[in-house]
């Protein structure tokens, strides 16, 4: 109820704008979208949205682009690790 | 799925581990006792549970598994008045299924169903809308909890209702508010805590500025996580930075769903159908000022609480139970007296072992320590 679940939304439904088809997991069902549209994402524009459904509503978009910095955040931590790693074992030797 | 394997990396967690271990060293009040991280929302009570977090990180740190279970802290007065609901005549009950599993002073709505109540277990408020235009003849009943995060949804549903001009659909409103709640935690005498990992999915909802009152007048830094393992651990480790720098800022870890403002259209509905209670009962924590919700006079029609007249008696929590000192931080969940004997998720005593967010079902599932091994939380 809380946790929610990721889909994406596959299908628009023209007749009732504010639901959408997602598909979570390879399950479809009808959604309302009315949190995840405004002026400058309507309708339409949803389609292909990777999206986050709370009890039957997707309630926000899921944001590649900042996914995307905060695992790249993630990686370059991991390299300087590594490059510390070596330095040490490089002072060591 | 997106964004699932990405953020459950073991690589990229025992990158986040070594650097929280190096963190820990650099904050002073770590050498005289532990560090005290309060998780509020149950859904990530249950991550670090089911991905051993608690034991992975490093001991200096200790979680303190705060109140954010809306179905763990619905005080049994209200799930009986759900049931003498579900068994007036002409009724059908609808709920999150979740909530069918609660005991009220007698029963659950499990129970209450096998004794022939007609309660339906839906998945979404939508859901129950739907089954009112199919039963034009019956009042169709939606028993609505959550913080935040689903009171958007009720919300919504109740508005649709009126749009359609439904006559036979009303809401049974339980849902609780989170700013209060963390204010009571705060000013609840004995409160120690070092730092919060703020409820992602709230957020959502409600944006970041309402928690600045806890930087400001608590001086409690306060990260909002997402709910997978690497969100967590990054959000501890950004917690431990701040407390590292003497710093207390609201930072938000979980920006792919979590935006500054929120989410608007979201928080128009719960602007239009409800408002503040003067209080509400929690089970474990007691009457919380203005942290429930009702629904606005102008929506009266579709309030079961005024359609229909309810017992609305306060039922006191199980005297052997010790769920409100588990809720306050001040004991952990196996060292309650009957934590996993009369107390298991199989037959919950107490709101905790009910719900797989829960602290105490969280514990007997996946983290049942020996019961010696685990030292007193002392403060
Ligand atoms: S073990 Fe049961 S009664 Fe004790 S605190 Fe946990 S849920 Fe409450």
């Amino acid at each position: 109820m809380c946790l929610g679940i990721p889909g994406q939304i596959i299908e628009l439904c023209p007749e009732e704008p504010s639901l959408a088809i997602v598909d979570i997991g390879g399950v479809r069902r009808p959604v309302n979208i009315a949190c995840i549209v405004d002026e400058d994402h309507p309708p339409d524009a949803c389609l292909g949205d990777w999206v986050l459904i709370h009890v039957g509503f997707a309630m926000s978009r899921i944001h590649e682009t900042e996914a995307q910095r905060t695992l790249d955040l993630l990686s370059k931590l991991g390299e300087v690790q590594t490059e510390m790693e070596t330095i040490r074992q490089a002072n060591s030797s | 799925m997106k964004f699932l394997d990405e953020f459950r990396d073991p690589g990229k967690a025992q990158t986040l581990l070594r650097e929280i271990q190096g963190l820990v060293k650099k904050i002073p009040l770590a050498r005289e006792r532990p560090i005290w991280l309060m998780e509020v929302c149950g859904g990530h009570t249950h991550t670090i549970f089911r991905y051993g977090l608690n034991q992975l990180l490093p001991k200096e740190i200790e979680f303190v598994h705060g109140p954010g279970c809306p179905v763990c802290v619905l005080p049994r007065g209200r799930i009986d008045d759900c049931i003498a609901l579900a068994e007036q005549p002409g009724v059908i009950m609808t709920s999150f299924g979740d909530a069918m599993r609660v005991t009220g002073s007698k029963k659950n709505l499990l129970q209450a169903k096998a004794e022939g109540a007609d309660i339906r277990m839906v998945y979404s408020p939508l859901d129950a809308l739907a089954i009112a235009r199919r039963h034009p003849d019956k009042e169709v009943v939606f028993f609505g909890l959550g913080f935040e995060t689903t009171m958007p949804s009720t919300a919504m549903t109740v508005l649709q209702a009126k749009k359609d001009g439904l006559r036979n659909f009303s809401l049974f409103s339980n849902h609780i508010t989170i700013i209060p709640t963390i204010k009571a935690i705060l000013d609840s005498p004995g409160t120690q805590l070092d730092g919060f990992l703020g409820p992602g999915h709230v957020s959502l909802v409600i944006g970041v500025s309402p928690y600045d009152f806890i930087a400001r007048q608590y001086r409690k830094p306060m990260t909002i996580a997402g709910f997978e393992p690497l969100d967590l651990l990054q959000a501890i480790w950004m917690l431990l930075q701040q407390l590292a720098e003497g710093r207390c800022q609201i930072e938000n870890q979980y920006q792919r769903v979590v935006s500054n403002e929120g989410n608007t259209p979201a928080l128009n509905a719960i602007q239009q159908v409800f408002e503040l209670r003067e209080f509400f009962e929690w089970r474990g924590l007691g009457s919380i000022d203005q942290s429930g919700v009702r629904i606005r006079e102008a929506f009266t029609a579709y309030d079961a609480e005024r359609k229909f007249s309810l017992p609305n008696i306060t039922i006191a929590d199980p005297t052997s139970c010790q769920c409100g000192e588990v809720l306050k931080g001040a004991i952990k969940p196996n060292q309650c007296k009957v934590f996993g004997t009369t107390c298991t998720p199989e037959s919950p005593l107490g709101a905790l072992m009910v719900s797989t967010e829960g602290a105490c079902a969280a514990y007997y599932q996946y983290g049942w320590i020996d019961k010696n091994e685990i030292q007193p939380v002392t403060r």
